[in-house]
């Protein structure tokens, strides 16, 4: 059920709209609901090749040697690929917004850094045969000490996960982590009337989504290579593609806009290059495609976060300080979580107006599957911790939360934390409303409040 | 042992869109012969409904119907360039470079139809049903699609426009964070009402009533697709999911949905939702990101009503019949 209410900010609206403001169906929804989208997986192509991955069955092991001849025995195995076969096989999805280093192999060749790394791709005619291919690649490793708590792997000593950072933690313009400096909490903090201390974690959460993450790559008859993929960026999987391949740019193309669930798990940029590759040695159509165990256990989830939360309260409502470490579990590599840790640094304090405000937020690499984007990157653990923390100082000083959430809100004007000037605030409007859809109490004054200053 | 109810609230904003590396999308719109509208992209259509989306918004801007837009897009031979469909950025990013596009578009489409009504283009304006016509005098008109077949047949010109929105990028100030992370900010607030069994530990979300504001519903169905479905993420996110149980711990990681929980249809709590809009200055029509942000206020709103009901905080997520009931033994204790 879903209601408009026109009370709020209708001096701000446009009424003249007519394509606009209009419900129509979604233009996929007959496909779907009569299963006749065509997926990527749907295309069949003669002489399609299968492509399996060995993985690493250590968290963190120095790869001592490699012996695929007994996977090539395998009747239907054509080939295999490891990393000597990748033209540029050290990456990492960001470069092309600059973020340095390349931290990530294509396929690993020295070291493993994660239960279920990709070390050897096989490729058969048959997933059958590419599958019992892989399980025939002998692999000798000689197993390392892992570290799984970001915490314990920021302390002097622990195990170094990625020695292309050199240290366990994602180096910000000098800094061990994203910054955020707004007037003094710790000053405040000695003039609050109640100060408190609380730590909240999430574990790591998989998108889930009905297709797992997969493509195929066509060889076409003109030399260039034809890539059907599910993936949610076709450019960042070209650009990408064509650096770890060396590949001038115009050789590649992407054919998608068809995803059975995204939710962030297809921005990463895993089965494209090397189904690129396998296809160009190949020189016959190869499909890359996650299995359910792989699409949980191997592609990045989204992060478990540690966020610790120091406020200053006063008696009267009023949030003085608020200081936040907050450690982003980025895995074995970086991925897009040196973006998702300064976007979660961002978004500190919340939606409230607080005068001080300090922020260390770290981008910590461990011996688990990297982690990445996934729907409210960078922001919906923090919501979880804000939240609760918001929760917990009301009735600290026995306010009742909503009122305690309006009294805080941003308003327009408001100078945030990261600099920026509040606009187009309308979290006391949500509040007000969510209070009388749930008959939930609040008080005249709180009632009369606006995002736009009037009557505060 | 008993069911016990309780209810929390929980507001958040959410950001529309990146910009710590530059936030590009571009758009290209052609006429048919026959007066229909192609637009051309290559990003990507989730499901979320995005290719009904920018059709809405190329068809305001051109001031023709909707039926008559074809979005044609994922394709990089074709399309031009889009950074991708994530950050709650393809409504606000992509949409505004297909007003861009349009509005080219359009003024050559009254050009065309002005030379072919012999008046000003400036005296024109559309009609929102496929026509042309003279401001005040719907009496002298003329069809797009007469104007699409002079403007290729006659006139030699093509009816085209290019559009392209770009959020520079930002370069957070290393000392103190001062920086520019995002374009607008979409807002929520959730009360949920919950019930726990403190035999079990086991959480039943029984109702999530929210107030969304998010600039502009372009198109209010899919706007409510987004909530609920979000909702139900959120809910997911609280009380079911995760693939590290044990975290830090590795171990009992799932590997496929008979391990890996998620509610059911008969989980599902009962939804009431208002929308509310305070359109933003920079986005197509006013609207801002909504997608991601409908699965976060119910998160801390659960958690914050399982405390309401039973007086144990637990701090991490997710909320599992475990640590509800190892909570609960050491309250008693």
């Amino acid at each position: 059920m879903l209601e408009y209410s026109s009370k709020y900010f209708a001096e701000e609206r446009n009424q003249s709209l007519h394509e606009v403001g209009v419900e129509r169906p979604r233009s996929d929804v007959q496909g779907h609901v009569t299963g006749r989208t065509q997926f990527y997986a749907d295309r069949n192509f003669p002489g399609l090749l299968h492509l399996k991955m060995v993985r690493s069955p250590h968290h963190h092991a120095r790869i001592k040697s490699i012996d695929v001849s007994k996977a090539l025995k395998v009747p239907g195995v054509v080939r295999v690929l490891t990393a000597a076969d990748i033209p540029s096989n050290i990456y990492t999805i960001l470069c092309l917004i600059q973020v340095e280093p390349n931290d990530e192999p294509v396929l690993a060749f020295d070291k493993v850094r994660y239960k279920g790394e990709q070390i050897v791709a096989v490729l058969a005619d048959s997933q059958r045969a590419a599958r019992e291919g892989a399980a025939r690649v002998k692999v000798v490793y000689e197993p390392l000490p892992a570290v799984f708590d970001v915490e314990e792997a920021l302390k002097p000593g622990a195990p170094l996960v990625n020695e292309y950072h050199g240290r366990n933690w994602f180096t910000y313009e000098g800094h061990h982590c994203r910054r955020v400096r707004h007037g003094d909490v710790e000053k405040a903090f000695a003039a609050a009337d109640h100060v408190i201390e609380e730590k909240y974690q999430s574990s790591p959460i998989e998108h889930a989504p009905t297709e797992t993450t997969g493509c195929i790559v066509v060889p076409d008859s003109n030399d260039r290579f034809t890539c059907y993929s599910n993936t949610q960026a076709l450019y960042f999987t070209l650009d990408n593609s064509a650096l770890i391949l060396k590949s001038p740019f115009h050789k590649l193309r992407l054919v998608g806009g068809t995803v059975g669930g995204g939710f962030g798990g297809k921005v990463d940029v895993i089965v494209e290059p090397i189904a690129f590759l396998a296809a160009m040695l190949a020189r016959r159509p190869v499909k890359y495609e996650f299995s359910r165990e792989e699409e949980m256990q191997v592609s990045s989830p989204r992060a478990a976060e540690r966020i610790y939360i120091k406020d200053g309260v006063m008696n009267d409502g009023r949030i003085i300080a608020r200081k936040v470490r907050l450690y982003v579990d980025a895995g074995a590599y970086s991925r897009h979580s040196p973006y998702g840790t300064t976007k979660a640094a961002a978004h500190m304090p919340g939606p409230y107006t607080i005068p001080n405000v300090w922020v260390d937020s770290h981008c910590v690499y461990t011996n688990r599957t990297p982690s990445s984007a996934m729907r409210g990157f960078g922001v919906t653990i923090g919501d979880f911790a804000l939240e609760v923390q918001m929760d917990k100082l009301a009735r600290l000083i026995g306010m009742d939360p909503m009122e305690f959430r309006i009294l805080n809100a941003y308003r327009d004007g408001d100078l945030k934390a990261h600099g920026k000037e509040t606009t187009g605030a309308a979290l006391v409007e949500c509040i007000q409303a969510a209070a009388q859809l749930a008959d939930w109490p609040i008080g005249e004054r709180y009632k009369a409040m606006s995002s736009q200053r009037k009557g505060a | 042992m008993a069911k016990q109810r309780g209810r929390g609230m929980a507001s958040v904003n959410y950001p529309t869109g990146m910009n710590l590396g530059g936030d590009p999308s571009q758009a290209l719109i052609h006429a048919t012969t026959t007066g229909s509208f192609v637009v051309t992209l290559s990003s990507v259509d989730l499901g979320q409904g995005l290719k009904t989306i920018m059709a809405q918004i190329c068809a305001e801007t051109l001031g023709i119907p909707t039926d008559n837009v074809i979005v044609d897009t994922a394709d990089t031979d074709t399309g031009p360039h889009c950074m991708g469909t994530f950050a709650s950025r393809g409504t606000h990013r992509i949409g505004n470079a297909i007003i861009m596009a349009a509005k080219e578009a359009r003024a050559v489409l009254l050009e065309v139809a002005a030379e072919e009504l012999e008046v000003n283009a400036a005296d024109l304006e559309t009609d929102g049903k496929g026509n042309i016509q003279i401001k005040g005098s719907p009496g002298k008109s003329i069809s797009v699609l007469e104007t699409a077949l002079a403007a290729h047949f006659k006139h030699g010109r093509t009816i085209s426009g290019r559009g392209i929105f770009l959020q520079p990028r930002s370069y957070p100030e290393p000392e103190t964070g001062r920086m520019t992370p995002a374009t607008c900010y979409a807002h929520a607030c959730t009360v949920a009402e919950v019930e726990v069994d403190t035999e079990t530990g086991e959480v039943a979300v029984l109702s999530l009533k929210s107030a969304y504001e998010v600039g502009r519903a372009l198109n209010p169905r899919m706007v409510e697709q987004q909530i609920v479905g979000g909702a139900w993420m959120g809910i997911s996110h609280a009380l079911y999911e995760t693939t590290e149980p044990y975290y830090p711990d590795r171990a009992h990681g799932p590997v496929d949905f008979n391990e890996y929980l998620m509610p059911g249809p008969g989980d599902l709590p009962k939804f009431e939702n208002v929308v509310i809009e305070r359109p933003a200055p920079d986005g197509p029509y006013g609207a801002k990101g909504v997608g991601e942000m409908t699965a976060n206020s119910p998160i801390p709103a659960i958690a914050n009503a399982i405390y309401d009901a039973v007086g144990v905080r637990i701090d991490s997520l997710p909320i599992t019949p475990e640590k509800v009931l190892r909570a609960l033994k050491a309250q008693a204790a």
